[in-house]
């Protein structure tokens, strides 16, 4: 058998320092850009420190509801205005809320930056959240919770947060619930907002055909001179403690086809030494190829779902290690137990220095993908930010991923995975 | 620098059609193969079928066994799928540049050699049927399937591309075989690369690889227009949930009729600009649209409408899409929807709209060209339905598109006996039937 092809980076045509400009700015804020001007557009994305982790229990969604209404409309310009701008140019602007922070992402052609930067500045700072627009949101937002309590993946997302993060605030849905979005007044906006929005550890990324200088200077005169003292500290989120034993629940939802299942276990936090060799473990557990080994066990060799395969989260907290699958409620039983023997299998020796070099190459190969387009790279840029990561990340990633052993996946893999101690939650018809 | 320049074509003497891009702006290749078959071209007994042969055709050959082609693709780091539409199926490869003959290899050998294996078969057609029930949980696949149905009796347009569950459950491994050598061939495909390589060189590569593949016969497309629509249909579908939605779709021309450039403009002055971008990219918001402005900011009848026209070979639909706002009924939204659309047959829209939709759709096409898998996609997608000139006349088209047309595509296609209207009725919110 012929040796296997090496994938190596050319560590020079990634980005990095050589070509990162990293500015911080005496309000606290992070800019970070790069150009590329083999592009015509210019990608805008970043966060503030405003998300869900802040919205009182009584109150859930308040976070989100706040984001939404940022756009509809502040103290020099309407709703319609704001989006006349932004659609006449061919522009793009949105923000929403996350647990930690409340993130924001845009894109224009290169000549419009300073126009869509005056609009992300403008709602950031200066929303008025107009009361009959309130509603308006109240509306959408309370559609969108009736047509989630009808979606059978995010029903079984939602209940696997409550059995594994019992007690923690990760169990909470950014959403929030119907009764938690109607209790919400005009006030609790304009309160939120003046409490948590503010340049204090917030980043901004733009990556596309600009001169750095240049972006540089339209930062900081749109958004320097932003102050707000009563910004508190970001918040932690404690550890959360493993299940004693296995919990499984069932939501019923009538009239469905099919059902989901979202089975796992709270795993590593993106900033602790084993995350890289838990995220390897987890593509050969369920992504590599066909969706890993639970796609060729659960898929491929039993035929019992169109889709089977895990992920793990990349989180400043504990984030969720999850196996998802969609299956016919007569083999939900059956799926759940080839998981479980699935997981059951990987943790009990190293996987195969095959399977390692596999996934080892298809990480470093896949890099250059990921960073085609301006997106890519912003989204890059952010993670390495939010993480600390350090901006020769990526120079040093292929040397990362070449390091990690067989035995340091497996070592990653138990501290968190535990077949007789999962979260498994599912949601369809009636079982 | 320009994004849409012509490309020569060159069709091999199997009959293989060739297109090709360089761009070196990232170390990416990226490579499609695309095959004239989709769901247009099966009848009734054999819906799904096209759908499922591409499945198979991730099952291996004797040369390329499933999990070796996987492997190989997963170990450079590449992304490759595969998609079936109503009128072509396609696969496709994204790798770095010095791995692609990989994925060239794969594409030339599943060509022709794919095993379908009958136990494979069987273990994929509970896949199958899976991923049906999975969009069968969403109630908007129900009213689009419905809307489908009683729009193209005739046309086989009128099934889900995924199939009927009846035909899922029937056919067997001689059908799917049958289909896959009848319209897999070099004569009926097209292969678009783009990416970071050298025309001359990849070319001859090609040819080692593909031009001594035999020409197969002349596939059978099926050919069954649809005649026009005697007046409205209208349609209720019932289920679980508690949020009502619509679906009024219209008979619209292919995308290679000259009223298709007009309507695109309609569209965007309706419903928002929609792009060609399929990786990436993004899109841009529909909230200054017309019908979006009326429905739900100005008349609260609908809490989100959405508009889309997709180019197609035969004529197909121009599909509205409302969530019903849940203190508001079917009939106020239609009510708002029909007045918007008596306003745009009545007068020709301000020029200013019109320059505002071919300044989105330059901005989508800058967007989904920082992607190579677009650009390679845009190539080989506009050639199954007329030719790659439509994607680069593009922006040159709708620049040409004057008032008057749009106002004229409005009065043509826009008319009631020419539409279906669609409602999805949760049990619990009552007759709410038009």
């Amino acid at each position: 058998m012929s040796k296997p092809e090496i994938t190596t980076l050319n560590e020079k045509s990634l980005p990095g320092p050589q070509d990162i400009t990293r500015v911080e700015l005496e309000n606290g804020i992070t800019l970070l850009v790069r150009p590329n001007f083999n592009s015509l557009a210019i990608s805008l994305s970043g966060f503030v420190q405003a998300g869900s982790l802040y919205d009182p229990e009584s109150k859930l969604g308040l976070a989100d509801f706040t984001a939404t209404c940022l756009m509809r409309g502040t103290e020099r310009q309407t709703f319609r205005e704001i989006y006349n701008s932004l659609e006449s140019m061919g522009a793009s602007l949105g923000v929403s809320a996350g647990s930690h922070t409340a993130g924001f992402g845009g894109k224009s052609l290169a000549a419009d930056l300073p126009d869509l930067l005056e609009i992300l500045t403008d709602i950031l700072t200066h929303p008025v959240f107009p009361k009959a627009d309130i509603e308006k949101i109240r509306s959408q937002l309370l559609t969108g919770l009736d047509l989630r309590a009808e979606d059978t993946n995010e029903m079984a997302s939602l209940g696997f947060d409550q059995i594994a993060y019992a007690g923690h605030p990760y169990r909470f849905p950014s959403d929030g619930y119907p009764e938690t979005i109607q209790a919400i007044q005009s006030e609790d906006l304009v309160d939120f907002h003046a409490s948590y929005y503010g340049p204090r550890e917030m980043v901004v990324v733009i990556v596309g055909a600009v001169e750095p200088d240049q972006a540089v200077a339209l930062v900081e005169e749109k958004l320097g001179g932003w102050f707000n003292p009563k910004q508190p500290e970001p918040i932690e989120v404690p550890d959360v403690w493993p299940l004693d034993q296995t919990v499984q629940q069932h939501t019923a939802i009538p009239e469905k086809s099919q059902a989901d299942i979202v089975l796992g276990t709270v795993g590593p936090r993106r900033q602790w030494e084993g995350f890289y060799p838990a995220l390897l473990g987890n593509s050969i557990l369920g992504q590599f190829g066909m969706m890993g080994r639970i796609g060729n066990s659960v898929r491929t060799q039993a035929g019992l779902a169109y889709y089977a395969y895990s992920s793990l989260s990349s989180s400043i907290g504990p984030g969720p290690w999850t196996v998802r699958a969609g299956v016919a409620p007569e083999n939900l039983e059956k799926a759940v137990e080839l998981i479980q023997q699935e997981i059951r299998t990987f943790l009990a020796e190293p996987v195969s220095p095959e399977e390692l070099a596999d996934v080892q190459s298809n990480y470093v190969g896949k890099l250059p993908l990921t960073l085609e387009s301006n997106q890519g790279v912003a989204s890059a840029l952010l993670t390495m930010e939010r993480h600390q990561l350090g901006l020769d990340y990526l120079q040093g990633y292929e040397k990362m991923v070449r390091e990690i052993t067989r035995e340091s996946i497996l070592e990653a893999s138990r501290q968190f995975l535990d077949p007789d101690r999962l979260a498994i939650s599912t949601a369809g018809p009636p079982l | 620098m320009t994004v849409l320049e012509p490309i020569p074509s060159i069709r091999l003497k199997n009959g293989l059609e060739i297109k090709l891009k360089e761009i070196h702006t990232a170390p990416l290749i990226s490579s499609w193969v695309w095959y004239r078959v989709g769901s247009r071209d099966e009848i009734a007994g054999k819906t799904g079928i096209s759908h499922w042969v591409e499945h198979m055709q991730f099952k291996g050959t004797d040369k390329f066994p499933a999990e070796k082609r996987e492997k190989a693709i997963a170990r450079a780091g590449g992304s490759w799928n595969a998609f079936t539409y109503l009128d072509w199926t396609t696969y496709f490869e994204t790798m770095p540049a010095d791995k692609i003959d990989q994925a060239l290899e794969i594409e030339a050998d599943r060509m022709l050699n794919s095993v379908f294996d009958p136990e494979e078969l069987e273990s994929e057609r509970t896949v199958i049927m899976s991923e049906r029930q999975g969009r069968e949980n969403n109630p908007g696949f129900w009213l689009t399937e419905a809307v489908h149905q009683a729009a193209f009796p005739i046309h086989s347009y009128g099934h889900m591309i995924l199939g009927d569950m009846v035909d899922l459950a029937a056919m067997q491994r001689d059908d799917l075989y049958q289909h896959y050598k009848s319209y897999y061939s070099p004569n009926n495909a097209v292969i678009s690369i783009a990416g970071d390589f050298k025309q001359a060189n990849l070319l001859q590569r090609l040819k080692e690889l593909y031009e001594e593949l035999p020409t197969g016969e002349e596939p059978p497309r099926v050919n069954r227009p649809q005649p026009p629509q005697r007046g409205e249909h209208r349609l209720v579908v019932e289920g679980p949930g508690d949020t009502v939605l619509g679906d009024v779709s219209y008979h619209a021309p292919a995308a290679s009729h000259d009223d298709f450039f007009p309507f695109l403009i309609l569209d965007s002055i309706l419903s928002g600009p929609e792009g060609l971008n399929m990786f990436g990219g993004g899109g841009i918001s529909n909230k200054t649209s017309r019908l979006y402005s009326r429905l739900v900011e100005d008349e609260d009848v609908a809490v989100s409408v959405s508009g889309s026209l997709p180019a197609t070979l035969d004529p197909y639909l121009y599909s509205l899409d409302l969530i019903i706002h849940p203190a508001s009924t079917p009939e106020s939204a239609l009510k708002a929807l029909d007045e918007e659309i008596q306003r745009l047959q009545d007068s020709p829209p301000p020029l200013e709209e019109l320059e505002r939709a071919t300044k989105q759709a330059r901005a989508l096409f800058a967007y989904g060209s920082e992607s190579i898998t677009n650009q390679a996609f845009w190539m080989g997608f506009s050639e199954m339905y007329a030719s790659y000139d439509w994607v680069t006349d593009y922006l040159e088209k709708l620049e040409a598109v004057s008032p008057a047309d749009v106002q004229r595509v409005a009065q043509t296609y826009l008319k009631p006996q020419n539409r279906i209207v669609g409602i999805y009725q949760p049990h619990n919110k009552g007759n709410q039937s038009l």
